[in-house]
């Protein structure tokens, strides 16, 4: 609520032009104090130009005030961790550190939406560390400066034991704002007795034989992604006119009837249910499903590629116990806090080393258990072999906000028939 | 002293009404107002421009949906038109003792969310589902056939979920009627047939627009039955305003956007009093 308190000059210059009667002019104050009203509310914004590469000094700026204050207030994704907290209570039991742990992070959009108000205003969020996808709304969280510079003097563990891949991703360089929770890979999930055949590219899902069995996603960045791979064009390096051409061929997927709905993470139910037969999926959910269902749906990375994301621990620029929190952030990169995790969540697990120290675990279990934990620790969604990374793509790395509103306008449509 | 009293007593009264319609509506609508009309982007933030264009845009770009969402409200406001009345009919002259216990059933259903009960409509109405897979093994239906996904399966959401609101003025409406007055009428030689379409339904009428208000306007925006029950061409106008909102932080989109909406509902509303020769649109939707 901030802006500026003049009028639009042009409705100045209209007030002004003839000789008012009292009426008149009452009438036209009560107006010009509408016209402010309308005026005064404007959404501040707080973004900086150069802000993809935090000021050399932002680091030392930001950490050399901060204390630690034995609390953490974490925010993070429903599923994200086995509802016991083993691993918290262990790093309490470690350092003493007292936690607070709330899976209140639903969707990215919502979520920036929940906080950016508070965040401009330079008011704590009620959290001190929060995960974030690599959508474009991470770039709005970095770009308006709502992210704290990571003191990588503080993250030992991280430097140590994560794996390369993580270290070099192309939304955060040299991890200054992030770092990895857990990745995941988009791909295809399929039900082998509805498709009765094996699923292995993207065209099978514009195939006219699965009419109104497929599902897409309503997430435009998964969406598009998608379109884009099927048009041959990578995502991380397409342009305006790729997406075009991936507009169009999600279209004439829509038009034909082949898609039967753009769904939110209800494509799990969807395919469970035999609503749809094939449909785009994440890995660590078809991992869960057949887990917790006993059921035997397909997980495939599709010939032409599939596009890898990842969930990203963050300090919220305003959190009050920064240091707590990167103390705990660097804490889940040791290896059996890593596997731990990775044990419950079933995706894609940031520290290579973690497999190792899953099969010496499962060694010392039995029955049931043992196969497993055995088959998740060799299961190539949580721990993909390196050949499988060139054939992943990350999200489009939008350069500005005008460029990722041009994407979000290309795909919307689509969407939002 | 006591006339002063007399004086500033109805002012008084009027106060936490009138402080609650400020607070809540009026500088709600100045903010989304004043939003509609800026422009810029979420993270160099939005300034007051004045900028007419995005209604322009916006229409031009969700037309298609702004309409559907109409003729989806109209559509599920008449069949609950022909659902409720006869249900309210039967309670409030045959109902008895049991009454309310029959308006209780009515109500049941709301003890459980609203969102939860459109899921597990869901549930039911799945291709393989309880409803559909019997009636596929018996050959009744094609293979391909499905509920989910149509806009059969959105508008029956919205019956589904609104009928109470339809009932109940709707109820109170014929409860009041005094049955003496639909003696006389038989009395005077008037068939049943000619004495409900004579006396009960014209006195029946303020609650079938009462009901009509209470749910032409929240089915036409609604967005979950969409969102739940339906496919890819079923998309209605709260659901872009949501997605805009949300997904796109576009507020000046989705502030047009519910203006726009709320405008043609308030025409809607207003011609519909008008053809029906209610003089006084807010006193009856009050009663």
């Amino acid at each position: 609520m901030s802006a500026s308190n003049i009028p639009d000059p042009s409705l100045v210059r209209g007030l002004s032009q003839r000789r008012l009667g009292r009426r008149d002019a009452l009438r036209m104050s009560g107006l010009s104090a509408l016209g402010m009203a309308l005026a005064a509310c404007g959404v501040q914004g707080k973004g900086t130009k150069a802000p993809a590469s935090a000021a050399p000094d932002a680091v030392q700026q930001y950490w050399s005030d901060k204390k630690q204050n034995n609390l953490v207030r974490f925010a993070n994704w429903p599923l994200y961790m086995d509802p016991k907290q083993p691993e918290l209570k262990a790093f309490k039991a470690k350092t003493g550190i007292n936690f607070t742990y709330k899976e209140v992070i639903q969707e990215m959009g919502s979520w920036f939406a929940k906080v950016q108000p508070q965040l401009s205003a330079g008011q704590d969020i009620g959290y001190d560390l929060m995960v974030i996808t690599n959508s474009f709304q991470f770039s709005q969280f970095r770009d308006s400066g709502f992210l704290a510079p990571l003191d990588h003097a503080k993250l030992p563990n991280f430097a140590k034991f994560a794996g390369d891949a993580y270290k070099k991703e192309a939304f955060d360089p040299g991890n200054q704002y992030s770092i990895p929770w857990a990745s995941g890979i988009t791909g295809i999930a399929y039900d082998r007795t509805k498709t009765g055949r094996d699923i292995t590219k993207l065209a099978d899902l514009w195939d006219p034989k699965f009419k109104g069995k497929v599902g897409m996603m309503s997430d435009v960045q998964e969406l598009g992604n998608f379109g884009l791979m099927a048009v041959g064009a990578n995502p991380d390096k397409s342009s305006a006119s790729d997406w075009e051409k991936a507009a169009k061929k999600l279209q004439d997927q829509k038009d034909a009837g082949i898609v039967r709905k753009y769904y939110d993470q209800g494509y799990i139910d969807a395919l469970g249910s035999g609503e749809v037969w094939l449909t785009q999926a994440w890995s660590g959910d078809i991992y869960q499903k057949n887990l917790s269902e006993h059921r035997d749906l397909k997980f495939v990375i599709p010939e032409e590629g599939g596009t890898i994301w990842t969930d990203n621990m963050t300090i919220p620029i305003t959190a009050k116990n920064p240091v707590d929190a990167i103390t705990l952030m660097d804490f889940f990169y040791e290896v059996p806090n890593a596997a731990s995790l990775a044990e419950y969540i079933n995706y894609v697990c940031p520290v290579p080393n973690a497999q190792a120290e899953m099969r010496k675990e499962a060694a010392k279990l039995s029955g049931e258990d043992k196969t497993d934990l055995l088959a998740l620790a060799s299961s190539p969604l949580v721990f993909p072999a390196q050949a499988a990374y060139a054939n992943l793509h990350y999200y489009v790395a939008f350069e500005s906000v005008a460029e990722q509103q041009q994407f979000q306008k290309t795909f919307d449509p689509i969407v939002l028939g | 002293m006591s006339r002063l009293k007399r004086t500033i007593a109805p002012y008084l009264l009027v106060l936490p009404g009138g402080i609650w319609l400020i607070v809540f509506f009026a500088i709600p609508m100045i903010t989304m107002l004043s939003l509609s009309l800026q422009e810029g982007d979420i993270v160099n933030g939005y300034t007051f421009t004045g900028h007419w264009q995005t209604y322009v845009d916006a229409l031009d770009d969700y037309r298609t949906q702004l309409i559907r969402s109409l003729i989806y409200g109209a559509i599920a406001t008449i069949i609950l038109i022909a659902l409720a009345f006869p249900m309210a009919y039967w309670i409030a002259f045959y109902g008895g003792r049991r009454k309310a216990t029959y308006l209780f059933l009515v109500l049941l259903p709301f003890f459980v969310s609203f969102v939860l009960r459109t899921i597990s409509w869901r549930q039911i109405l799945t291709d393989d589902g309880p409803v559909l897979s019997p009636l596929k093994s018996a050959g009744l239906v094609p293979e391909s056939f499905h509920i989910l996904g149509t806009p059969t399966a959105v508008i029956f959401g919205l019956v589904y979920n609104f009928l109470p609101f339809m009932v109940l003025p709707i109820y109170v409406a014929l409860e009041r009627i005094d049955p003496r007055v639909v003696e006389a009428a038989r009395d005077l030689y008037a068939d049943p047939a000619t004495a409900f379409r004579k006396v009960v339904f014209p006195l029946a009428l303020p609650g079938v627009f009462a009901g009509v208000l209470m749910t032409f306007v929240p089915t036409s925006s609604d967005y979950v039955n969409s969102t739940v029950l339906g496919g890819t061409d079923t998309t209605m106008i709260g659901q872009v305003i949501q997605a805009q909102y949300l997904a796109n932080s576009d507020y000046p989109t989705a502030s047009a956007l519910s203006f726009v909406l709320m405008a043609v509902l308030l025409i809607g509303v207003f011609a519909y009093a008008k053809v029906l020769g209610t003089e006084d649109v807010m006193k009856v939707a009050a009663r």
